[in-house]
């Protein structure tokens, strides 16, 4: 059954991947290549990304992180959460493994819910192509509410979440 | 690439730093790192799988069609409901994006559409369920989603300027 649940979303997509080759055989395919050229993207930020998260959980000390993102840690949480996400690079899912580190850690729900969202909306190197295809104001529009919305949305979300609950598997363990 | 090959060797120098100063630790760290990679191996391919059904059902021509700039909030919603289930690699968001403006699709909609795309993860949310639990990636995507309506919002009021 654990089996079963482990691989649903993925025995999902693949049904509907035969079911769009079947429709239309040049889509199908065209979907299967362009997931490669994904698998591709992911292999050249996914690991290293793991790997510092390991390094973080080894070498961090808790009191440190708890001094720059813990519950009194105030503007310069903020700060780091921006340096944290506006710095880094690709898809949300990689932010997953970081965030939960730093929960882990101790820091608080507000600047890793924040992470997240600056993760989302601010990240420079996608900043710049915004603004090639968008111009300054839009950008500045989009990232000011974003950031704005995404701070007030952590502190709801620490008001929320008991940090010491939330962490629900570590996925970093070896047990299974 | 450049990108991943500047990763790739900061990676390994602070790796060969932690191993110089603290082997045992440093086995420790890799261990987990490659634990992380075994257990959302499942949900990673999922998430890849996605991308490729994303970008080769929503071409730029299918999704202007659905969010033209006389859509209005119907088109608002639309355009946040694709960007939810689509997902593709950020790079390729704003690019598209601009195409989808110049196929037709309103700057109000496209807002909905990059907003919904950037922060709402549909293909992602196994894991991040599997990470946090559901409470929390429920409502966390689902405020992502009021996010894109607020910013779309604003974009509405401020267009006559832009």
């Amino acid at each position: 059954m654990a089996i079963i649940k482990r691989f649903r979303a993925l025995t999902i997509l693949s049904i509907i991947l035969l079911g769009l080759t079947w429709i239309s055989p040049d889509r199908g395919t065209n979907a299967l290549s362009l997931t490669g050229d994904s698998l591709i993207d992911m292999f050249s930020l996914l690991p290293p990304i793991l790997v510092l998260v390991g390094l973080i959980d080894q070498w961090v000390d808790k009191k440190v992180l708890i001094k720059f993102m813990g519950d009194d840690s105030k503007f310069l949480g903020v700060i780091v959460a921006l340096l944290l996400g506006g710095l880094a690079a690709g898809p949300m899912y990689i932010a997953f493994p970081i965030a939960i580190t730093l929960l882990k850690k101790g820091a608080n729900i507000r600047y890793v819910v924040f992470f997240l969202g600056v993760w989302t909306t601010a990240k420079l190197p996608i900043v710049l192509f915004e603004v090639a295809a968008f111009g300054w104001q839009y950008t500045f529009i989009h990232v000011s509410v974003g950031l704005i919305f995404f701070y007030f949305v952590g502190v709801f979300f620490e008001k929320r979440f008991d940090p010491k609950t939330l962490v629900k598997e570590d996925i970093t363990s070896n047990d299974k | 690439m450049t990108q991943s090959i500047f990763l790739y060797s900061i990676i390994m120098l602070l790796t060969a730093l932690s191993w110089f100063k603290d082997r045992q630790k440093t086995k420790k760290a890799l261990m987990k790192a490659k634990n992380m990679l075994v257990k959302l191996a499942p949900e990673l391919l999922a998430i890849l799988l996605f991308v490729g059904l994303s970008l080769s059902i929503f071409t730029p021509e299918t999704i202007s069609s659905l969010i033209g700039d006389q859509s209005g909030v119907v088109g608002v919603f639309i355009a946040s409901f694709i960007g939810s289930f689509a997902m593709l690699p950020s790079f390729v968001v704003f690019p598209l994006a601009d195409t989808l403006v110049d196929n037709g699709a309103g700057l109000v909609q496209v807002s909905a559409f990059i907003a919904t795309l950037v922060s709402v993860g549909f293909a992602s949310l196994p894991m991040e369920r599997k990470i946090f639990g559901k409470e929390f990636t429920y409502m966390r995507n689902l405020s992502a989603v009021l996010m894109a309506f607020v910013f779309s919002f604003v974009i509405w009021v401020v267009l006559p300027w832009l």
